[in-house]
């Protein structure tokens, strides 16, 4: 239990509550589980065409302490099936969707889109499906045939040169492809480049990134393509559940979470009446 | 292009796990009336090749990926991973001792 000490008594609630998280600067969220509070959950409309969530009576907040608020219905159903799954305990490692919402509404470290998109650009340079082995042959053969497929699309679709290598510095990636990739996602809206970003993390691979947000390939393909090697690996020496399994669907959950908000934040969809023509 | 389910197939995915999360009344769910509703909306379309249906396959491909990889991974959470660490007196207690009192408190204690 940690002890707090006051400087001096605060006047009031709220001004205790900014001096507890002046004092304990990791005040963001290190609860993993607590006890389920409420029994209904359902979504509503709010200001600016704005959806909320309803948990019981009340609304839910960012651990910013900023009412939640998704742009549109499908992230707020998909959010508030996550509150809704959830049994005696709250466990908030499982709740994806809600977490990227949560981090895209209150930016806890106040980046930028463009912080955001050279961070999410420095993962090209070591980019998993650029960084070749020399052996064993098999593995070669196996990053050849699964590789180099999704990198001749990405090349072909953005008119970019990456290629690959089996330097330990990795690829050289000319100062164009980045400019290309650069105004890209610099298209993107505040909420998708959350998105993308987090999807660049966990695959460790714009490429795979780019292929699963442009619905080249399904999470699953991503997934595997991204842990190719452990695949490999473990084909030759055998699957341990307790490590590989739960790495496996832990991932396949971040990255289908990461994709379907990207989704959900940059689509536009109208439903187009045609003619009845007879 | 992924060889993506046929949108049958990713519905009725989509309607067990939500069955499977939700238990007898799953059909009064929110999610369950918003996937079928979903899905209903999508199909209708003269196109041959529709850009929008196959993003739309794509997204539910993705969210039925998304709650069959949330379960997986929770059983499996559940069976190894650690409870974390136990406080003395219960790890005391495990073995069958008690921790010391000291009546004045220790010397370091204020």
């Amino acid at each position: 239990m940690r002890r707090l000490t006051y400087i001096q008594m605060p006047p009031n609630q709220s001004q205790a509550l900014k001096l507890l998280l002046s004092v304990n600067s990791k005040s963001y969220s290190i609860i993993t589980e607590r006890k389920k509070f409420y029994e209904d959950v359902s979504i509503s409309h709010g200001e600016g065409g704005m959806f909320e969530i309803n948990l019981d009576q009340r609304k839910l907040k960012t651990p910013g302490g900023k009412l939640f608020t998704a742009p549109n219905e499908a992230l707020a159903i998909a959010v508030a099936n996550e509150w809704d799954t959830q049994k005696d305990v709250l466990k908030f490692y499982s709740m994806h969707m809600t977490t990227l919402c949560n981090t895209a509404l209150d930016n806890p470290t106040f980046r930028s889109k463009d912080q955001m998109i050279t961070a999410a650009l420095k993962y090209l340079e070591t980019d998993t499906i650029c960084y070749r082995v020399e052996e064993p042959p098999s593995l070669v053969e196996l990053q050849n045939n699964e590789w180099d497929p999704v990198l001749n699309w990405i090349e072909d679709r953005y008119n970019v040169v990456i290629g690959s290598s089996t330097n330990i510095l990795g690829p050289e990636i000319p100062q164009a492809t980045m400019n290309t990739f650069r105004q890209h996602l610099g298209s993107y809206n505040f909420w998708s480049l959350t998105g993308l970003e987090y999807v660049i993390t966990q695959l460790k691979s714009v490429v795979l990134a780019f292929a699963l947000i442009d619905k080249h390939i399904t999470v699953e393909q991503a997934v595997l393509l991204s842990r190719l090697e452990e695949e490999f690996q473990i084909g030759h020496w055998g699957n341990v559940e307790w490590a590989h399994d739960v790495d496996l669907y832990e991932l396949r959950a971040r990255t289908a979470a990461g994709a379907l908000f990207v989704h959900f934040s940059s689509e536009s969809s109208t439903v187009k009446r045609k003619l009845m023509q007879d | 292009m992924a060889a993506l389910s046929s949108p049958l197939r990713l519905c009725r995915g989509i309607l067990r796990e939500i069955r499977a999360i939700k238990g007898p009344e799953y059909k009064q769910s929110l999610a369950y009336n918003y996937v079928l509703d979903q899905f209903r909306k999508n199909q209708i379309t003269g196109e041959r090749y529709c850009r929008a249906q196959e993003e739309a396959l794509h997204a539910s491909h993705s969210y039925l990926c998304l709650l069959t990889s949330t379960r997986q991974h929770l059983a499996l959470y559940d069976i190894y991973h650690g409870k974390g660490q136990r406080d003395t007196e219960e790890m005391a207690g495990i073995v069958g001792l008690r921790l010391p009192t000291q009546p004045g408190g220790k010397g370091w204690e204020k």
